[in-house]
């Protein structure tokens, strides 16, 4: 029950800061986040394409560690594609290719010779819908573990243990760990992929759409968890639901048509954005 | 209710009844047909079946003559075409789908295989005859290169001449592309998001196929490959071509081996004037059978206990 207060919390804050809209000239919104924070990800003139259609124009964004970062906007306007970029899950995707800088405490991403199987086992993903192997609860834990060539039993006994209890899912599923992980709710199955990334050990835990395929209920408990989750991980998460941005972000990025229109602190995007179109996208006028 | 151009409730009952009807007429069909064919082996074929059928040679006598011989030609065979088919289809499969970037010769290789598949046995019975049996003509069989002693079991010559070892390669030339498509179709049916999960949670490309893809394509592959292993030990032609035997007094003792199979002992004795020899046919049909039925019952056990952990 803990996820209620603060949802609350943030929506009282529009009504009693939208009668200073005229101090949202403020230039003081990129300060705090570096004051409080390192920076976890740089980006500098990041620009992407699918073969020949750019979606990503010249994004400068940093993103600070350990806090939640969210990418908001309308659909199609490349914030998953930049999501994919920072774990390069695009290398999958045949003509994707990106221009520009993108640094994860400093190390390049986008380098040709970047060893991509040990930068995603510093960035966890997890994906819209839940997509748990085929496989035990306990083998889809030990998963990432295992390819890390821990295959000691009490070792990955403990692991597991540890990251169910950060999924918040432990105490479901304690006593089913050998059954199979397609026996789970929609919410149990998405804690269990969000446990699967963090028993690899991530710097930084990227969610795209994570709560688009579950009940209310499911979302508040994943909700819950990403604000738990922040005091560990630098999390970077994509979504549609602006509440959903407001509860568990510190930080806010809007996105429009392949541009990072405006960025910075969760509160002040929400309630005195610079720009127009912010505005006319967070109060639902459009997209 | 009734909107424009409706067709009436009796018509529409009246169609459902017809296509029913006509499907269930269709199996009928296949049913009779199969069961006749069965019925009729059967009442020809059983007096012949004794346990002397199985374990003796063929003869000019039917009722001394029995199958050793092209049974455990037949096991030898399939059993090579196995170990040499299956792993090569699964890995080219996996190549295709996992690793090959989509390119102009992909698709080419594709539409090969697919062509391949429709080929008549027997022009792979001729590819077979050059390249094993005769090893493109490098060196004669009076002059082969020869590996081991004859009485070994490792015992090998190359070329090959019409032996065991050459038998199992043509079959597992057949079957092959059949063997390929059926594995790519069941990698293509694994959902690309366990393969992005085990992507992103820093899994090599190898990693993913090996932990995730395949285990979970594993019961459909595995029924290509039953497919795969029932046609070839049902195949007469291409042996026929290669040289393979119609009588042979000995079972194969290395991969150097004379053979004959089911397949050609059976066209060797139907075709033969005299009835007696039809009733032995017909009992060896009977063993065909029953080897197919061993073939795929093992095949559904195995994919049974694969399938077990998968199912919630």
């Amino acid at each position: 029950m803990k996820a209620i207060p603060s949802p609350e919390t943030n929506m009282e804050q529009p009504t009693t800061t939208s009668t200073s809209h005229s101090h949202s000239g403020s230039p003081t919104i990129g300060e705090p986040m570096t004051l409080r924070n390192d920076t976890a990800i740089e980006m500098q003139n990041l620009s992407a394409w699918y073969s020949k259609n750019q979606v990503l124009h010249a994004i400068d964004l940093d993103i600070a560690a350990k806090q939640v970062c969210a990418f908001i906007g309308p659909s199609g306007c490349g914030k998953s594609t930049l999501l994919r970029w920072l774990n390069r899950m695009n290398d999958t995707i045949p003509g994707a290719r990106a221009t520009g800088k993108i640094a994860l405490h400093g190390v390049s991403l986008l380098e040709p010779t970047l060893d991509v199987v040990d930068l995603r086992r510093r960035v966890g993903m997890v994906f819209q819908k839940p997509n748990p192997f085929p496989k035990s609860i306990f083998d889809n834990v030990a998963f990432g573990p295992r390819l890390h060539r821990i295959y000691s039993r009490t070792d990955l006994e403990e692991l597991v243990e540890q990251s169910l209890r950060a999924s918040a899912l432990w105490d479901e599923v304690k006593d089913r760990l050998t059954s199979s992980a397609l026996g789970l709710s929609g919410g149990q199955q998405q804690r269990l992929c969000i446990a699967r990334a963090i028993a690899v050990g991530p710097e930084l835990l990227l969610m795209d759409e994570p709560c688009s395929a579950l009940d209310p209920r499911s979302t508040a408990s994943i909700e819950e968890l990403i604000r738990e989750l922040r005091a560990t991980y630098t999390i970077v998460i994509v979504t549609h639901n602006m509440q959903q941005a407001s509860r568990v972000s510190d930080t806010t990025a809007f996105f429009y048509e392949g541009k990072l229109v405006e960025t910075g602190p969760t509160d002040v995007l929400f309630t005195t954005p610079k720009e127009r179109r912010t505005e006319d996208y967070v109060t639902g006028r459009f997209g | 209710m009734k909107t424009g151009r409706t067709i009436p409730q009796a018509k529409r009952i009246l169609s459902n009844r017809l296509m029913w009807a006509a499907c269930l007429g269709a199996t009928t069909i296949a049913v009779l047909v199969l069961s006749a064919l069965l019925i009729t082996i059967a009442i020809e074929g059983t007096g012949a079946l004794s346990w002397s059928f199985l374990t003796s040679f063929a003869s000019r006598k039917p009722a001394q003559a029995g199958i050793i011989a092209p049974l455990m030609g037949s096991i030898w065979v399939c059993a090579i075409c196995a170990i040499v088919a299956i792993p090569v289809g699964i890995g080219t499969a996996i190549y295709l789908e996992e690793y090959a970037r989509r390119s102009r010769i992909k698709s080419l290789i594709q539409l090969n295989i697919s062509n391949l598949s429709g080929v008549p046995s027997i022009v792979y019975g001729i590819l077979a005859l050059v390249a094993f049996v005769r090893f493109f003509g490098i060196r004669s069989a009076d002059d082969a290169w020869t590996f081991g002693n004859a009485e070994s079991i490792f015992y090998l010559q190359i070329p090959f001449g019409p032996s065991v070892i050459a038998g199992g390669l043509t079959l597992a030339l057949v079957v092959l592309p059949i063997m390929i498509i059926s594995s790519q179709e069941a990698l293509r049916s694994v959902p690309q998001s366990l393969r992005q999960a085990a992507l992103a949670l820093g899994s090599t490309q190898w990693q993913v196929v090996w932990h995730v893809t395949l285990p979970a394509a594993l019961p459909t592959i595995m029924t290509g490959a039953i497919l795969s292993m029932s046609r070839a030990i049902g195949e007469a032609a291409p042996l026929l071509v290669i040289g393979g035997f119609l009588l042979v007094f000995q079972t194969p003792a290395n991969l150097m081996s004379d053979f004959t199979v089911l397949p050609l002992q059976i066209y060797n004795w139907a075709g033969r004037p005299q009835s007696d020899f039809h009733k032995i046919a017909a009992a060896a049909i009977i063993v065909q059978l029953v080897v197919l039925l061993a073939f795929n019952t093992i095949a559904i056990i195995i994919r049974q206990k694969l399938q077990r952990p998968l199912q919630s």
